[in-house]
């Protein structure tokens, strides 16, 4: 397998990477990990006429927590699971990242490139989704935020115009008495999740649950985000609400029965943490 | 399509070595065919078998996950660059030798690299953080217990 030839560019800033992805538009994919891009290169799936190498540019290489929680372009993922300040802001995300692929493709693969892949059976969308996080997207025009829940549009397919680059993401503060649950089941450790729940449960001051959101990777065409009312509800909610996929590793059927269960036992670890949070 | 070579300088296994390569030249590719260390090994391509586990600037990755053109300036270490000297093995493969973590011996390259930088970071692991940690790599002859017993030996050695 070889993938496609293609002309290379290592990126020397950001405003250099933006003015030749400006001038290329999807002929041109930006390259963080390529964890997800090689492998679809190596495929020939992707067959790109350019590269941007987005790893010279260490200032994207960043977790701040100085008023939000904000991750850089080059975060890794090996950073997303051992970073203490990600791990006391974002416990969900340090929760889910060991769930993502191999130690080794940690080593390599980026936060933002994941999310910019948008793979619905990723973990790190459904959790930046539940935790209704922002995506900042820049380019030569500017530069906006976009909400988690417009960001992702379909298979492989975000909110990203052709000339704009994911270039960090926010986080925002979990509310006082909160509690979080990433749960997954897949077939072998570093496998793809049959279904994934990432679960954000809000206690009021009294103790009873206020507000809680789940969302699932690989239970539609997108992360799936279900704001919850009754917790002993959730699950049913949760199978009405998902669409999840058929092929050779679970039908439909069992994954959406996965999607219930999961829901309910992210739900009740999220409440336990939230009362010992509080 | 006519795409121009890019130049690559890398230390590898102590050594520099220079090469005007295609862009589109995987990492692995590179490793074994310009520069003729055919240790490092190629399995799946696509970043699952973890056979061309190779270290990066002293961290494991997929060497056929990345290109040439982007260790430019790196230092990588293959498994031919761990033993000390030609007649000596590495404590880590006298383990694998002494425990029998080995079958075919193709998938065994990658797991030493990925075991070196994992005993480097952890040198008193747990069975299941060992297996954890060999999550990234498939061997389909061991069942995989005498790696972990391979792996549990060297840790043990190196005590």
């Amino acid at each position: 397998m070889k993938p496609a030839p293609f002309r290379y560019v290592a990126a020397e800033s950001l405003e250099h990477a933006l003015a030749v992805k400006a001038e290329q538009g999807d002929d041109a994919k930006f390259l963080a990990g390529g964890q997800s891009l090689v492998p679809a290169m190596n495929f020939r799936l992707a067959q790109p006429a350019m590269l941007i190498d987005l790893n010279g540019l260490r200032d994207l290489d960043f977790v701040r927590a100085d008023g939000p929680l904000r991750i850089g372009a080059l975060a890794r993922h090996r950073r997303i699971e051992r970073d203490a300040l990600i791990a006391q802001h974002a416990p969900l995300l340090h929760e889910a990242a060991p769930h993502v692929a191999h130690p080794q493709i940690r080593n390599r693969g980026t936060l933002c490139g994941n999310l910019a892949h948008a793979d619905p059976a990723s973990e790190f969308p459904a959790v930046v989704l539940a935790l209704g996080g922002r995506l900042r997207a820049q380019s030569t025009r500017g530069e906006r935020w976009i909400p988690a829940d417009t960001f992702f549009k379909s298979v492989f397919t975000t909110a990203l115009a052709p000339d704009e680059m994911l270039v960090e993401i926010e986080l925002p503060a979990l509310p006082p008495r909160t509690g979080t649950c990433f749960l997954e089941v897949a077939r072998r450790r570093g496998d793809y999740a049959l279904v994934g729940v990432a679960a954000v449960v809000e206690l009021d001051p009294a103790g009873k649950v206020g507000a809680a959101r789940v969302a699932l990777c690989n239970a539609g065409e997108t992360p799936t985000l279900v704001t919850v009312n009754d917790i002993d509800a959730a699950p049913e909610q949760v199978r009405r609400a998902i669409d999840p996929p058929a092929n050779v590793h679970a039908t439909a059927a069992f994954r959406r029965h996965l999607g219930g269960v999961l829901t309910r036992r992210a739900l009740q670890t999220a409440v336990a943490r939230a009362g010992a949070a509080s | 399509m006519n795409v121009e070579l890019v130049r690559v300088a890398t230390t590898v296994n102590g050594t520099r070595h220079e090469r005007e390569v295609e862009p589109r030249l995987l990492l692995a590719d590179f490793i074994r065919h310009e520069l003729g260390l055919t240790g490092t090994h190629v399995g799946c391509e696509h970043g699952v078998c973890g056979a061309c586990t190779i270290l990066v600037d002293g961290v494991p990755m997929r060497a056929c996950l990345m290109f040439a053109v982007q260790v430019n300036g790196r230092a990588l270490t293959t498994v031919e660059g761990l033993a000390p000297e030609r007649d000596r093995l590495h404590p880590l493969q006298e383990a694998f030798r002494d425990a029998h973590g080995l079958q075919c011996g193709f998938c065994t390259p990658g797991i030493l690299m990925t075991m070196k930088a994992f005993l480097d970071e952890n040198a008193n692991p747990s069975e299941a953080e060992i297996r954890e940690a060999l999550s990234g790599n498939l061997c389909r002859c061991t069942g995989y217990q005498h790696i972990v017993d391979a792996v549990k030996l060297a840790a043990e050695r190196a005590r």
